[in-house]
């Protein structure tokens, strides 16, 4: 079974432990602004939102690289970034349509979520029902893949 | 079915995997001009400063990796397509007949008609051997001159400034990165170069280029005479699709393309620089040399060589580009449009910049300068052509809540 | 670790900004935040001072656990001495700015002087600047942080500022971070209006780094795991939020109404946390949204409101018909119980106005109750309000007078001056209900007795977050007293003084500690930071700082004769519930406090003790 990271549009409080849990398992450091998972607010709405990569099969950051730096984890799926490779020419960053693949200036390379090798830390973290990582085809994925069919170039009748 | 590929760098090897992929009983070849492996430009100027070796640059990294795909690598300069016999003849001469023809062959740095370019000293920055060439030439306090600030002119500035070179940009228009940049953008930029050190130029031409007491002298329209070890020229690229002359494939600015990809002659595709391809923003026809173009070409191509019906809504122009630690993205009409609204911020202090264009409530395109972050939903908010709603009028009044944007608007919240 | 070890002092006269080490000596005894500002400010400011002048100084600070994994992270104080009471001023706020700051590289920004212009301090990690906030001034808080934020093209940063009240120096303006999160007491905001000081933007992107990582998230994942298994802090809170003690507190007899002339509210069920979830009749609509989280908290109490946009206040103002930060207990008690309003809509119409101009709900809410009073009596008439009936229960007189008060306007001048100075003018001091000049909160201590100890030895004036002893007394933590006797008591405060002290110094929140004891926080300490810390030496420093603010306020002028409640509570008997027929036992309690302390008995610190404290 495949697992995802479920991000929850309802449950997030926006207390941002989760930002926390994963600059600290990715950085050594807890520092929201290198976190890969970011809990936006939304004012309007009075909601707050976690967004983060969901390892999109279509893998625009991976199919963008130029020096094959992105690569598939075969255990979790996660799309990962091979920091010897990457050079930083953050075309993945602008490839990415939604937006969860970032450049790092302290490193000069680009960061995203790996889901700490199937044991996110934001999970496992998280106070409330916002973050999950459960079975992909409960996760909404199917609704991510529709927008990301909407911004895929080709209508590719995929085999 | 024999396919195939000329051109052996992003778009030609992304077509040749996918072709492998979805037709394991193909033969697949795929040739390429240059001595090196199948590599990245995007990674030269990583090379230059001593990043990475050269093998970091290439495009797959395993030593045997288009052998264990079944993927026939053969090294060649195409000279010749003959689609009556379906054969493509090398310059060697040696002929691979084909059923389905990709030409993935991008495109070459233009010389401009400048006394003096045919000095030795003076390169081109586009392939590996250019960067070999470079990397002896360049140090500390080596004086450094690059005609030409466009995209490839300014990707290879920071190495070239990393070097510890005195370096001087002429760039012939306004503005650097003209064509990706609009006025106000460009003047940042330039103002951020000159900050740290380099010694920018626009609205100005090289006249010629002599030599004398082991320097070069570049002489600039501008009344200016700059001495160097080493000239750059970053002028501009052309499309390497002479070798077609009489094939009957159409060429304008590159090679004639349908929405499948395909050229005006039976099983004859093209792909990536080379190709003059459906543009997702103008619903028209032109080159976008990136990347990621590149490489959704080089899909979209194979599965319809391979018989598949693959219908291409055409790429997005844009760009992301490093000047000296300033990051600027461009992305589809950066220009905006007639009747379109558009939002923009501007904070010279900081180098930060930030438009947006809208038709109706759609994104339709951008500039950004000093802005990574969430930086791809630019990307997913023109591509997607969703309707913005409420945020439409959110981001003219803050066009920085663009992530926000972006999930407001695809999701229900 | 977790100190960046780095403050920012900036003189507002001269409008310089320098980076200083921190005094890593004084560190390790006041912990941080609350201690360690106060040990600065008390070693730096003449008790004497005239809080709003420019020889007043203005700590912002953080504490070791500020920005880190530490549940409840996001807490950060105030500290100067205080224009309503003229003791020292600690004032304790939640929310992102805190963490911000901390992210930015800096335990604390001592402001002194004054600017001889509006501006405001942005802060871009180690680069800090002042900048002209002309443009801003007059503003509220709210258009305060938009116009910040365009101001820097950056929608992440958080902000700290004052709206009109602290420009006009209403005595309980507060300081109010993320629009609706407060330093809310003792009118820190009035001092930084004082100096021009209208704002502070902040970015941060440096991190915080602790000494111990991987202990120090056992024990923050332990401490995390006690307060999600809590009753209060895993359910009681994140469901009502403080307000769901509106009934609990009522059914206890401890609910002050009409300025304390009652002790029960009939009206309490009406503007509880359960009336908030409930659909309004109006609209069919609840008052409450959700709930949502400071920074690093999992309890997430804070209210999220929408308040029907045809009721009478909000009618046409856009504005207020969004999603804003809703009641807690304490402003629902002093701007409903206290006065006598049981309309919950008005009430949270009258909370956005103190976040909106950032003013303190309670000393508002109680200086209203006690303008109600003197109204009643007679002591004020419609010639001195300006024509507002300022009659009990009164919603429109309510939301009138707040406005007025938020922009200095009218009898709301006199209202911002707080019910001391009111009552006084009008010739009836015995009608405020202060400590020190300071209003008390939601507790009263005829009813809950350790609360009349609490507000007459708080260091800042009567205050319930500086000895919560509701939590013995009525919830039963961390084991339940007798609310209606005082034995015992004088060690109950002191006890909890400490160690709200303490906590209060770490960078967490004081809610933690309904589920969390010493010896839960004090590994995260120990893990965070140099120091070796244990629950006994955090208790020391608790200890340590609650005499050091003991000591300014005597050497401010303070005395034992300050540590007294109004007569109202020793002398009338409550009326209905449990405590009919109670006064507060406070001058029985003091004493044995006093002794407890190791003070005199005129309330002075001896000299063992402060040789034992190391002051």
């Amino acid at each position: 079974m495949v697992k995802a990271l479920y991000m929850s549009i309802s449950d997030c409080t926006g207390c941002q432990q989760c930002e926390m849990a994963c600059s600290y398992e990715h950085e050594g450091v807890f520092n929201p602004a290198k976190s890969r998972i970011k809990v936006f607010n939304f004012p309007e709405e009075g909601r707050n939102v976690p967004y983060s990569c969901t390892q999109c099969a279509d893998a625009w950051c991976m199919q963008a690289c130029p020096v094959d730096a992105i690569y598939i984890n075969t255990k979790t799926g996660a799309k990962e970034v091979s920091d010897a490779l990457c050079v930083g020419c953050k075309v993945c960053t602008i490839a990415c349509p939604f937006g969860t693949i970032n450049y790092n200036h302290a490193t000069g390379k680009v960061i995203k979520c790996d889901l700490c090798g199937g044991d996110p830390k934001c999970v496992e973290i998280c106070p409330t029902p916002a973050l999950t990582y459960i079975d992909a085809e409960q996760t909404g994925m199917a609704k991510m893949r529709l927008w990301a069919k909407k911004t895929d170039a080709g209508q590719a009748a995929q085999s | 079915m024999d396919y195939v590929i000329v051109g052996a760098g992003p778009a030609g090897v992304t077509a040749a995997e996918t072709l492998r992929q979805i037709d394991p009983d193909g033969s697949v070849v795929l040739v390429g001009a240059e001595a090196d492996p199948p590599y990245g430009r995007m990674a030269i100027p990583y090379y230059l400063i001593g990043k990475i070796e050269a093998d970091g640059t290439y495009l797959r990294k395993s030593d045997n990796f288009y052998e264990s795909k079944g993927i026939k690598y053969v090294q060649g300069v195409a000279k010749s397509v003959s689609p009556d016999t379906g054969k493509l003849v090398l310059s060697d001469g040696a002929e691979i007949p084909y059923d389905k023809l990709l030409v993935a062959t991008g495109s070459h740095p233009i010389r401009p008609p400048v006394d003096g370019l045919d000095l030795a000293g003076v390169h081109h920055c586009w392939t590996l051997e250019d960067a070999r060439a470079i990397v002896r030439l360049i140090g500390d306090g080596k004086d450094v001159v690059l005609m030409g600030a466009g995209f490839i002119g300014c990707i290879i500035m920071e190495a070239l400034a990393v070097s510890g070179a005195n370096l001087t940009v002429v760039e012939a228009e306004d503005r650097m990165v003209p064509r990706m940049m609009n006025q106000t953008a460009g003047n940042m930029i330039s103002d951020w170069c000159r900050d740290k050190g380099v010694n920018v130029m626009t609205s100005a031409r090289v006249t010629s280029v002599t030599e004398g007491g082991g320097k070069l002298s570049v002489a600039v329209d501008n009344g200016q005479t700059i001495a160097a070890d080493l000239v750059v020229v970053a002028t501009g690229v052309k499309s390497n699709a002479g070798f077609l002359d009489g094939s009957g494939v159409e060429t304008e600015i590159g090679i004639k393309v349908d929405n499948h990809l395909k050229t005006s002659v039976d099983n004859i595709y093209a792909a990536g620089d080379v190709a003059q391809g459906p543009d997702f923003s103008t619903g028209g026809w032109d080159v976008h040399a990136i990347q990621p173009t590149a490489v959704e070409h080089g899909r979209i191509a194979a599965l319809n060589m391979a018989g598949k019906d693959a219908a291409y809504k055409g790429s997005l122009n844009m760009n992301v580009l490093d000047t000296l630690g300033l990051i600027s993205c461009s992305f589809g009409l950066w220009q905006g449009t007639e009747g379109g609204d558009s939002v923009e911020r501007i904070d010279e202090k900081k180098s930060r910049y930030t438009i947006l264009n809208f038709e109706g409530d759609r994104l339709v395109g951008a500039l950004t300068l000093g802005r990574t972050d969430h930086i791809g939903v630019l990307r997913g908010l023109i591509q997607s052509n969703v309707r913005l709603g409420v945020w439409k009028d959110r981001l003219m009044a803050d066009p920085n809540r663009l992530a926000e944007a972006y999930i407001g608007a695809t999701r229900v919240i | 670790m977790s100190w960046t070890k780095k403050i920012l002092r900036v003189n507002l006269t001269s409008g310089t900004c320098v980076s200083e080490p921190l005094n890593m000596d004084w560190a390790k005894k006041y912990i941080g935040q609350r201690g360690l500002a106060t040990k600065y400010f008390v070693e730096e400011c003449d008790p004497k001072v005239d809080p709003m002048s420019p020889e007043n100084k203005l700590i912002f600070a953080t504490g070791p656990l500020t920005g880190t994994a530490a549940p409840t992270s996001g807490r950060w104080s105030v500290i100067c001495k205080g224009p309503l009471t003229g003791a020292i001023a600690c004032s304790n706020s939640g929310g992102f700015f805190g963490a911000e700051l901390k992210n930015a590289g800096w335990d604390m920004i001592i402001f002194e002087g004054k600017s001889a212009k509006p501006v405001y301090l942005d802060i871009d990690n180690e680069n800090a600047e002042l900048k002209d906030a002309s443009a801003m001034w007059g503003m509220s808080v709210w258009d305060t942080e938009d116009a910040l934020r365009a101001a820097r093209g950056d929608n992440d940063i958080r902000c700290a500022s004052v709206g009109q009240a602290g420009e006009s120096g209403v005595l309980f303006a507060g300081v109010v971070n993320d629009k609706d999160r407060a330093a809310g007491r003792s009118g820190v905001g009035a001092v930084m209006g004082s100096k021009n000081l209208k704002a502070i933007a902040c970015r941060g992107t440096v991190g915080v780094p602790v000494d111990d990582a991987m202990k120090f998230m056992q024990a923050a994942g332990a401490a995390k795991q006690i307060l999600a298994d809590n009753a209060v802090t895993g359910e009681g809170l994140p469901t009502y939020g403080t307000q769901v003690l509106m009934n609990v507190i009522n059914e206890t007899g401890a609910l002050p109404t009409h300025n304390a002339k009652d002790i029960q509210f009939d009206g309490a069920s009406k503007i509880g946390g359960e009336a908030m979830t409930e659909p309004r009749e109006s609209d069919g609509k609840a008052n409450l949204v959700s709930n949502a989280a400071c920074f690093g908290c999992p309890i997430s109490c804070q209210r999220v409101s929408q308040m029907d946009a045809n009721h009478f206040t909000v009618k046409g103002q856009p504005k207020y018909h969004g999603k804003e930060g809703g009641l807690e207990y304490e402003a629902a008690w002093a701007l409903g119980a206290a006065t006598g309003v049981s309309d919950l809509e008005t009430l949270t119409y009258c909370n956005y106005i103190c976040n909106e101009y950032g003013m303190d709900p309670i000393s508002l809410g109680s200086t209203v109750a006690a303008a109600m009073e003197l109204y009643e009596i007679g002591a004020i008439t419609d010639k001195e309000t300006g024509g507002i009936k300022l009659e009990w229960g009164s919603a429109e007189a309510l939301a009138k007078i707040c406005d007025q008060t938020g922009l200095g306007q009218g009898f709301g001048k006199e209202i911002g001056q707080g019910s001391r100075r009111l009552c006084e003018k009008y010739g009836h001091p015995e009608l405020s209900m202060t400590v020190k000049s300071q209003e008390f909160p939601a507790y009263d201590p005829r009813g809950i007795q350790g609360m009349g100890l609490t507000y007459a030895t708080s260091n800042r004036g009567a205050c319930h977050l500086r000895s919560y002893t509701v939590a013995s007394e009525v919830l039963g933590i961390p084991e339940k007293t007798d609310p209606l006797t005082s034995d015992g008591k004088p060690g109950l405060v002191k006890a909890f003084q400490d160690a709200t002290a303490a906590v209060d110094s770490t960078g967490t929140c004081i809610f933690t500690t309904f589920a969390l004891t010493m010896d839960d926080i004090s590994p995260m300490m120990a893990a965070d930071s140099e120091g070796g810390w244990t629950s006994e030496t955090m208790m020391e420093a608790g200890e340590r700082i609650w005499n050091l603010e003991r000591k300014f306020n005597n050497d401010a002028g303070f005395t034992a004769a300050d540590d007294l409640l109004p007569q109202r509570m020793l002398k009338d008997a409550a009326k209905t519930g449990p405590a009919k027929g109670k006064v507060s036992d406070l001058l029985k309690m003091l004493p044995e406090y006093y002794e407890l302390r190791g003070w005199t008995a005129e309330g002075v610190p001896s000299n063992e003790t402060l040789a034992r404290l190391a002051l």
